[in-house]
C-alpha cells in the first residue's frame, strides 16, 4: 500500500465521523496549545526577570559581613567568634581602587516616623547619595542626600512617596521636620513614585545619611556595601580586591561574603528556566490524556468497522497494512490537532503580549518542538493497542457481522 | 487447481466442539462453474472460506495452483488472496464513504498499484459492467443490484483465476438477481473458475457441477 493511500484512507475515515474527529482534534490541540503556552509565559517571565536584574547593573557587588562558605576551620570559628562587623572605614576602603566606579554603605532598620501626631513604622535605609544612582531612584521634589563625608551624621531625610503622602498628605514636606526613632530631622526630598527595587517598596522607604542611620541603630556596623565595578569585565578582580582589602583591615580574616549580581542573575535563571519546564510538563500530562481519548475512541471506531477491517484482509490486505492504516490515522489526527494547538497556543501567547507589553509571550522553540513530538509520541503510542487489535480481527467473524 | 484432500475444519462452541468440515476431498478444475448447495449450517460457507484462504483447516491439505498453501504464513496468504481469488459477498461489503470507483479499486489499493494505473484498470470495468453513470456515487446511492455489480468489479479487478460467491444473490430481488448471475457466468466462460454457494435450486442448477454438503461432508457431486 502506498504512504499517499494510507492518508487518503485515514483521512476519508476521520472525514466519516466529523464530530468524533472535531473532540479529538479540540483535545489535542488543548493540550498542544497548553503546553505552548505556559512555557510561552514562564519564558516571558524569565526573561523579564532577567531583565529587570540587568537593569540594576550587572557589575554590582554586594558585600555582606561575615561567611557563607563552610569555612570550619578558622580560628574565628572554632573559638566560636562572631565575625567582625563590616564599618564605615572598610567601605572607605574599596573605594580605592581604579576598578571601583562608586560605593554605597548600606544600614536597614524600622523606626517610627512621626510628624504632627502623624505616625508610621517605616523600613530606614542608611546611605550615601550614591546609593538612589546605583538604583536609579530619581527625585520628584527637593534634593538627594548631601555630598558630603559619610561619617557626618547630618539629621535629614529622603522620604519614599507613599509616606510622604501619609504623613504630610498634600502639604509641602521640604524643610519640614519629622522625628524618626528619637530624633528630629529634616526633609530634604521626595523620591519619585516609580516601582520596586528587590524586594523593597521604595516608596515606602525613608533615606537618610549611613552615620545618621548609625547614630539612630545605635551600631557602629553596616548592613552591606555595595560596590559598583567600572566594567564587566574587571568583576573578578573587583571582587578579589575587595576581599583583600578587608582581609587587610579585619587582620587577615576573610570574613565577607561577596555576592555578585550575575551569580543571583544565574540562581534566578535556573529556577525560572526548571518552573518552566515544570509547567510545561504539568501540561503534557493533558497531552497523554488525549493520547488516552484517542485510544478510546480509535478502539470504538475499530469495533464500528470490523467488517470493513475484515473486507480488506479479503481483499489482499495485511496484518501490516490494517496496523499501518489505523496509526496513521491515529498521526494524523495528532499532526493536525498539534498544529492548530500550535495556532492557539501562539495566538494566546500574542493575546497575552498585547495586554502585558512588556512580557515577551513567544514560546521557545524547543518546547513547541516538544509540544509536537509529545502530541505525536502519544498519537503513535496508543494507537498501537487499537491498531493491533484490528490487524488480529478474523476475517470472517468481522465480515459475518453486518 | 484447486485440491483439497481430506480437509478437517471444527469450532468449539462453548466447550463443544462443532465440525464445521468433516474430512471433504474436492479437486475443482481450472474454468470450472461449481455451485454448492445445501442445508444451513452444513457448512458450505466454511468451505469457500477455506478455498478463498480466510480460514485454515485443522487437518487436510490445500493446494492452489499445485502449491501447498495450509501452512503460509499472514503476508503469504494475503498476496495469495490478492493475486488468485475474488470475493463476492451476501451484504456487498461495500465501504460506504468511498465511491464506486475506489470501491471497486479497493484491492489495487491495497497492493499498492499507482492510482493512475487504477483509475484506467477500474475505468474498463465501470463501463463494461454497465455502471458509467454511477462511477462517483456512493454505495447508499445505488440500487442493491448496482451494489452487488461493483462488488463483482472489485473482486476481479485483479483478474483472478477463481472466482467465490457466497450467496450472491441472496439479498436481491429474482430479476437483479439472474442479472448477477448472469454477469458471473460471462466472466466464468471468459475463463474464470466460479464457485457459487446458494440456496436457490434454480441457480444452483445453471453450474456445470454440483456440489450438495450436508453435515460437514459432501453429500453428492455431480462432476470430479
Ligand atoms: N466462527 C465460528 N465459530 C463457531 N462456529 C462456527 C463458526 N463458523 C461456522 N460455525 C459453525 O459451523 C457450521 C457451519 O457453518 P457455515 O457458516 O459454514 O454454514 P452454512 O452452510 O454456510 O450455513 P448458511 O446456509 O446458514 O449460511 C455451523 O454449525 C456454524 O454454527
Ligand atoms: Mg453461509
Amino acid at each position: 500500500m502506498r504512504p499517499l493511500d494510507t492518508v487518503r484512507y485515514g483521512l476519508s475515515s476521520l472525514g466519516s465521523n466529523r464530530v468524533r474527529t472535531a473532540l479529538m482534534l479540540l483535545a489535542m490541540s488543548i493540550g498542544v496549545a497548553a503546553v505552548v503556552l505556559l512555557t510561552g509565559i514562564g519564558n516571558g517571565a524569565r526573561l523579564y526577570i532577567v531583565d529587570k536584574f540587568a537593569a540594576l547593573g550587572t557589575n554590582l557587588v554586594i558585600v555582606i559581613p561575615g561567611r557563607s562558605e563552610t569555612a570550619n576551620n578558622t580560628p574565628a570559628t572554632l573559638i566560636g567568634e562572631t565575625p567582625r562587623d563590616l564599618t564605615l572605614e572598610d567601605a572607605l576602603a574599596t573605594m580605592r581602587s581604579e576598578l571601583v566606579h562608586r560605593v554605597a554603605p548600606l544600614n536597614i532598620g524600622e523606626l517610627n516616623a512621626v510628624r504632627q501626631g502623624r505616625e508610621r513604622q517605616v523600613p530606614v535605609l542608611g546611605t550615601t547619595a550614591a546609593f538612589l544612582d546605583i538604583h536609579h531612584l530619581n527625585i520628584a521634589r527637593g534634593a538627594s542626600l548631601p555630598e558630603e563625608d559619610w561619617d557626618i551624621a547630618r539629621p535629614v531625610c529622603v522620604l519614599g512617596s507613599k509616606v510622604y503622602q501619609e504623613l504630610f498628605g498634600r502639604e509641602p514636606a521640604l524643610g519640614e521636620l519629622i522625628r524618626l526613632g528619637g530624633y528630629r530631622c529634616r526633609v530634604v526630598g521626595v523620591l519619585a513614585t516609580e516601582g520596586r527595587s528587590l524586594g523593597f517598596d521604595t516608596q515606602e522607604l525613608v533615606i537618610v545619611p549611613v552615620a545618621f542611620a548609625q547614630m539612630l541603630f545605635n551600631t557602629s556596623g553596616l548592613f552591606r556595601i555595595l560596590v559598583e565595578g567600572k566594567d564587566l569585565q574587571s568583576l573578578a578582580r573587583l571582587k578579589k580586591h575587595i576581599v583583600g582589602t578587608i582581609a587587610n583591615r579585619h587582620y587577615g580574616e576573610e570574613d565577607v561574603t561577596i555576592i555578585t549580581q550575575d551569580s543571583i542573575l544565574a540562581t534566578f535563571d535556573k529556577i525560572l528556566r526548571s518552573m518552566t519546564l515544570t509547567v510545561a510538563g504539568i501540561a503534557a500530562i493533558s497531552l497523554v490524556v488525549a493520547g488516552i481519548l484517542i485510544m478510546n475512541v480509535m478502539l470504538m471506531s475499530v469495533a464500528q468497522r470490523t467488517a470493513e477491517i475484515g473486507l480488506c484482509k479479503a481483499l489482499g490486505g495485511t496484518r501490516g497494512h490494517i496496523m499501518m492504516m489505523l496509526v496513521c490515522e491515529a498521526l494524523l489526527l495528532s499532526t493536525i490537532g498539534g498544529i492548530l494547538g500550535l495556532l492557539l497556543g501562539f495566538a494566546g501567547a500574542w493575546g497575552i503580549a498585547q495586554i502585558y507589553p512588556e512580557l515577551t509571550t513567544t514560546p521557545p522553540l524547543w518546547a513547541v518542538a516538544a509540544a509536537m513530538a509529545v502530541a505525536l509520541g502519544t498519537g503513535l503510542i496508543f494507537s498501537l493497542l487499537p491498531a493491533g487489535r484490528a490487524a488480529r480481527l478474523d476475517p470472517i467473524r468481522a465480515l459475518a457481522r453486518h | 487447481m484447486i485440491e483439497l484432500i481430506d480437509i478437517c475444519r471444527t469450532f468449539a462452541v462453548g466447550g463443544q466442539e462443532v465440525r464445521a468440515m468433516d474430512h471433504v476431498s474436492l479437486t475443482i478444475g481450472a474454468g470450472e462453474y461449481l455451485s454448492i448447495m445445501g442445508p444451513s449450517g452444513s457448512g458450505k460457507s466454511t468451505l469457500l472460506n477455506i478455498i478463498g484462504l480466510l480460514d485454515t483447516p485443522n487437518s487436510g491439505t490445500y493446494s492452489l495452483d499445485g502449491r501447498d498453501v495450509t501452512s503460509l504464513r499472514d503476508e503469504e496468504l494475503a498476496a495469495m488472496r490478492s493475486l488468485k481469488i475474488g470475493f463476492i459477498f451476501q451484504f456487498f461489503h461495500l465501504i460506504p464513504r468511498f465511491t464506486a470507483t475506489e470501491n471497486i479499486e479497493l484491492p489495487l489499493m491495497l497492493a499498492g498499484v499507482p492510482i493512475k494505473r487504477r483509475r484506467e484498470r477500474s475505468a474498463a470495468l465501470i463501463d463494461s459492467f454497465g455502471l458509467g453513470n454511477r462511477r462517483h456515487h456512493h454505495p447508499d446511492e445505488l440500487s442493491g443490484g448496482q451494489r452487488q455489480r461493483v462488488a463483482i468489479a472489485r473482486a476481479v479487478i485483479n483478474q483472478p483465476a477463481v472466482l467465490l460467491a457466497d450467496e450472491p444473490t441472496g439479498n436481491l430481488d429474482r430479476s437483479s438477481g439472474a442479472e448477477i448471475i448472469e454477469l458471473l457466468e460471462e466472466l466464468n466462460q471468459g475463463g474464470q473458475t466460479l464457485v457459487i454457494v446458494t440456496h436457490d435450486p434454480e441457480i444452483g442448477e445453471r453450474a456445470g457441477r454440483r456440489v450438495r454438503v450436508v453435515d460437514g461432508r459432501l453429500a453428492s457431486d455431480s462432476g470430479g
